[in-house]
């Protein structure tokens, strides 16, 4: 049977107290099957001191984002013959941006405080998403549109995004789009969070966030949306208390 | 006032561990969690996220169904930020169907399941990917919930009570001291890749799938069978429902909405190692086929993913379908002459609330103390809690 792929899959590690390094390790596997499933093989049969996030193994839960071959990825749902060939290499890394605890595990601790701040739920009932009417990103069918708000809070935006290393306190996509999010759903009172230099302002538009997300979420045109808005409500505050003043 | 208290160390973080894990550190145990990978790594992640209304068990295993029943409203009230609180429908789309409809209403009735009879044309309506070949239909309460957030939702949980987690440390071997009691273990903390030594007054073994490996640590048979299934995970939420095969469980007989997705499931077979299990691809085609059934839509609409989980069920006689979905409790001083080890197996995501409540009544009873559980009527804290929630380290 020749239908499985002969792969060298390059594993970066690190362990707290002995520094990095890198593991390589051959492995034969189906290229319909997914990254994550290579990492599985590896951990059952070939070195069990590897240490890496999963759950759900369907894109729902957002553990196991990692970068393959140089790009953010959801390994659980990246089919293997999506990212390299027979013979092929896969190089697999943590996500960057946050703490890496061990080998292929970072801290996602800082995102899911700032989502907790900004109390947006990811898991909804509804069917279609609180969008205002006329500004909703490009889509090419009707039936995308639906189920918009599905953050995963998987990180895999912190991690592509060119601003992120540029400082640490900045909000990072996935939050600045959950802030978004809440004010199309008409709680405005989180805007002054996001119009700060580490917030919208600090993004610098290169939508590497909007390629790598594995939901849709397009946290990039979020973020230009929340621009507007934050203008919006700079005019809103100069001319609105005078008006308040005038009324008094 | 920490020195005072019971020690206690939970093996596997799956639902059923944190969740004894919460209620054990509520009634009063500092507790700590042992477990290999990822909190809900092992199977519990890998669930396709049914909150069970009881329906699909109230012909053949009434004890889960009503176990099912009064748990989902249990988990909608204390856990309802991780669920997305759907609907569900068994639906008759032939003549077996349609004659497996008085089974089921007799059961339904037996069990109190709330259901009710709608209208297939109202119905399709509304679900509009469902086949037209559809020949009756029942509403009963199924809903879908999210594993890492109801995993991480009780632990945040369990550490408000000052309940510790140790995720990727593996336990390698329990000491017993002269009279079997168990005492330490023997632990490899993967993220240090270091050997350390944890000790505690009571072990709770909640190692799902691999709870017979960990009891066997002691020296004590446990009757748990792993049987593993197939899930498939498909681009579109082609229903805003659960949508279930009005028939005998099997193969594809069930659709799952979940965020932009919809997820059948699933296969059912036997296995004895499940650290790693290839996924077959004929099973695969043949729950795309048996889904195809009752939303055609399946057949042309994209795989998003393809997983698989090892359901540990407990070991009886017959097919693996078959076994009934209940949970079972041990207390090894009992049973085995083992002091100071208890194991939990069976049951299902739905229901690892009370699994965790039977089991903790047991511990407490052991260490004679008479608290009553309370985890039914407060709800959960944030799962996004659980990084902000950490106690001191002992």
């Amino acid at each position: 049977m020749s239908d499985l792929w002969k792969l060298t899959v390059r594993i970066h590690r690190f362990k707290p107290g002995k520094g990095s390094w890198v593991s390589e390790y051959p492995i034969q596997i189906h290229p319909d099957e997914y990254v994550l499933d290579a990492i599985e093989q590896i951990w059952a049969f070939q070195d069990r001191s590897l240490v890496y996030r999963h759950l759900c193994h369907h894109s729902t839960c957002g553990a196991c984002g990692m970068r393959v071959n140089h790009s953010e990825h959801l390994t659980c749902i990246t089919r293997i013959g999506d990212i390299t060939r027979n013979g092929g290499t896969m190089d697999i890394e943590p996500l960057r941006n946050m703490p890496v605890i061990s080998d292929l595990a970072v801290d996602m601790g800082q995102l899911f405080r700032l989502l907790d701040e900004i109390d947006f739920s990811q898991v909804q009932s509804s069917v279609l998403l609180p969008e205002e009417k006329g500004i909703q990103p490009a889509r090419d069918k009707h039936e995308e549109i639906e189920r918009l708000v599905d953050c995963l809070e998987c990180g895999l935006c912190i991690s592509a995004c060119p601003a992120g290393a540029t400082s640490t306190g900045y909000l990072g996509p996935a939050a600045l789009a959950a802030i978004q999010l809440r004010s199309v759903a008409g709680d405005k009172s989180l805007l002054a969070m996001a119009d700060d230099e580490h917030g919208a302002w600090r993004c610098h538009s290169a939508f590497a966030c909007t390629d790598v997300c594995p939901s849709n979420v397009e946290p990039g045109w979020r973020i230009m949306d929340l621009r507007k808005k934050l203008v919006a409500r700079r005019f809103s505050n100069l001319f609105g208390k005078d008006k308040e003043v005038a009324h008094e | 006032m920490t020195l005072n208290k019971p020690t206690a160390i939970v093996i596997g973080a799956g639902f059923t561990g944190i969740a004894t894990a919460y209620d054990l550190a509520m009634r009063g145990f500092q507790v700590d969690v042992l477990e290999r990978g990822e909190l809900g790594s092992g199977t519990s992640g890998r669930t396709h996220g049914l909150l069970h209304s009881g329906a699909r068990y109230c012909v053949h295993d009434k004890e889960s169904a009503i176990e099912c029943i009064a748990e989902n409203a249990i988990l909608r009230r204390i856990a309802g930020q991780c669920i997305e609180a759907n609907a569900g429908y068994f639906i008759a789309v032939n003549e077996s169907d349609e004659a497996y409809a008085d089974l089921f209403i007799h059961g339904a009735r037996e069990c109190d399941l709330p259901f009710k009879e709608v209208n297939t044309v109202d119905l399709l309506h509304m679900e509009t990917q469902v086949t037209p070949a559809i020949r009756r239909a029942f509403c009963v309460q199924d809903g879908t919930f999210d594993p890492l957030r109801l995993a991480y939702a009780f632990a945040a949980s369990a550490k408000k009570f000052g309940a510790r987690f140790h995720p990727f440390t593996e336990v390698e071997e329990l000491i017993q001291d002269r009279s079997n009691r168990v005492i330490a273990a023997k632990v490899w903390d993967r993220v240090t890749d270091t050997r350390t030594e944890f000790h505690a007054d009571v072990w709770i073994n909640t190692a799902g799938a691999w709870a017979g490996r960990i009891a066997s640590m002691a020296g004590v048979h446990l009757p748990v069978k792993p049987v593993p299934g197939v899930m498939v995970a498909v681009e579109k939420r082609l229903c805003q429902n659960t949508i279930n095969r009005l028939n005998e469980p099997g193969d594809g007989d069930i659709i799952l909405p979940q965020r932009r997705m919809v997820v059948i499931g699933t296969t059912s077979f036997e296995a004895a190692d499940v650290d790693y299990i290839p996924i077959f691809r004929d099973q695969i085609d043949q729950m795309v086929a048996q889904g195809s059934e009752m939303i055609p839509a399946i057949r042309d609409t994209a795989h998003r993913g393809a997983f698989m989980s090892s359901r540990p069920l407990v070991k009886a006689e017959g097919e693996a379908r078959n076994l009934a979905r209940t949970f079972k409790v041990y207390d090894h001083e009992n049973a085995d002459g083992v002091p100071g080890l208890f194991s939990l197996i069976g049951g299902e995501a739905t229901t690892c609330r009370a699994m965790a409540e039977k089991i903790t009544d047991l511990v407490t009873a052991r260490f004679h103390l008479d608290v009553p559980c309370h985890t039914a009527e407060q709800e959960l804290v944030s799962y996004r809690k659980f990084y902000q929630l950490d106690a001191e380290p002992a």
